[in-house]
């Protein structure tokens, strides 16, 4: 169904030359290279575990929360304002804000998306997370055609993220990760090294990467609430690149009459 | 022990992110955006991590940023993730011992 359908995205659709395909191989793939971004969550999900240990929270109760939400920062925040009884709707709307950056991502991917049907398309998606974005693109840029590789990346990080979670809360008192050690750093690095292929070159990345990281710091210091310094600074340097291009270019001619 | 309240909660969380997850692209199938919503988008993957990092790395002050650097060399130099990311650790752990 809709074979016949063009993607979304023209302009990303004439990067990726041939059908695209969702292959074990490629699941296989997307596993692997993802492989060495779990040292950048250990740190993170150690804490989780421990936190919600600390909240009260049983091991079942941890473990389903990291497995179904999966997702560290809306954790992070919804356990930070947990009660006994559980915040129901706190928990919802704060886990709602925190993971609304998520919703740009999915539509970025729509030159791979947009040829998977059924639980290949929704199961995928359901896996999404900031480092299966930014390896995706890198991928798509790449040539890349499996889609495959989008689900592999997925399926690796929720193994690791559910498995340091439920090692945090099991390890409780015994793994003392202070705010501020080195380790934190784990996982800035890991989003450096999820950077590095992205880059496109000066003239296309540096003043939007640049933005991005100034209103960012600038939203930090006004001390607003998470995501909104990521959402802001995100958008601010976005929203500057598409600038600059339909600037430099005029606007491009529409290449979609082929749809309708 | 799965407490009711505790389940609700859960599934609250669970049912928007999902939403969050899926209903960009959802949103996007049923309407055609401009093309700079497009361009937006490309520039996205980028801006978002240059965000993500940028205010960590400053709280972090110039340990973090040596690490930084440590981390950006080595990937470039061995398109390795695990190596870079170790390499940034043991960099900035280094530097905060010596500079006590």
């Amino acid at each position: 169904m809709g074979s016949g359908e063009g993607s979304a995205f023209p302009a990303c659709a004439m990067t990726i030359r041939g059908p695209v395909t969702f292959t074990r191989n490629g699941v296989r793939r997307g596993a692997v290279t993802s492989v060495p971004l779990l040292i950048g969550m250990v740190p993170f999900g150690l804490v989780i575990g421990v936190l919600s240990a600390a909240k009260g929270l049983s091991f079942a109760e941890t473990v389903l929360m990291s497995s179904f939400v999966f997702a560290g920062a809306a954790q992070l925040v919804v356990l930070e304002l947990w009660t006994d009884p559980a915040p129901i709707l706190a928990a919802t709307i704060a886990a709602a804000v925190v993971n609304i950056r998520m919703a740009p991502m999915g539509a970025a991917l729509a030159p791979w998306l947009d040829k998977l049907r059924g639980w290949k398309l929704w199961g995928t998606l359901s896996t999404l997370v900031d480092h299966s974005f930014a390896l995706g693109v890198a991928e798509q840029r790449a040539g890349g055609r499996d889609a495959g590789f989008l689900l592999g990346v997925g399926l690796c990080i929720w193994v690791g993220w559910v498995g340091t979670v439920a090692a945090g809360h099991l390890g409780g008192g015994l793994v003392r990760v202070p705010p501020g050690h080195p380790l934190f750093f784990a996982s800035i690095a890991a989003f450096l090294s999820i950077l590095v292929p992205l880059w496109r070159g000066p003239r296309l990345d540096l003043l939007p990467w640049g933005v991005a990281a100034i209103v960012a710091i600038a939203a930090h210091r006004a001390a607003l609430p998470v995501p909104l310094p990521l959402l802001l600074g995100s958008f601010a340097g976005a929203g500057l690149g598409a600038w600059m291009e339909l600037r430099g270019r005029g606007m491009p001619p529409r290449e979609d009459a082929r749809r309708g | 022990m799965v407490r009711w309240d505790v389940l609700a909660a859960i599934t609250g969380m669970a049912l928007v992110t999902y939403a969050c997850r899926a209903g960009g692209y959802a949103v996007l199938r049923a309407v055609r955006p401009p093309p700079w919503v497009e361009m937006v988008l490309r520039h996205l993957p980028g801006c978002l991590f240059a965000a993500y990092v940028a205010p960590p790395l400053l709280a972090l002050g110039w340990p973090g940023w040596m690490g930084a650097a440590v981390v950006v060399g080595v990937q470039v130099a061995t398109r390795n993730m695990g190596a870079a990311i170790i390499a940034g650790i043991a960099a900035t752990w280094g530097l905060r011992v010596l500079a006590g």
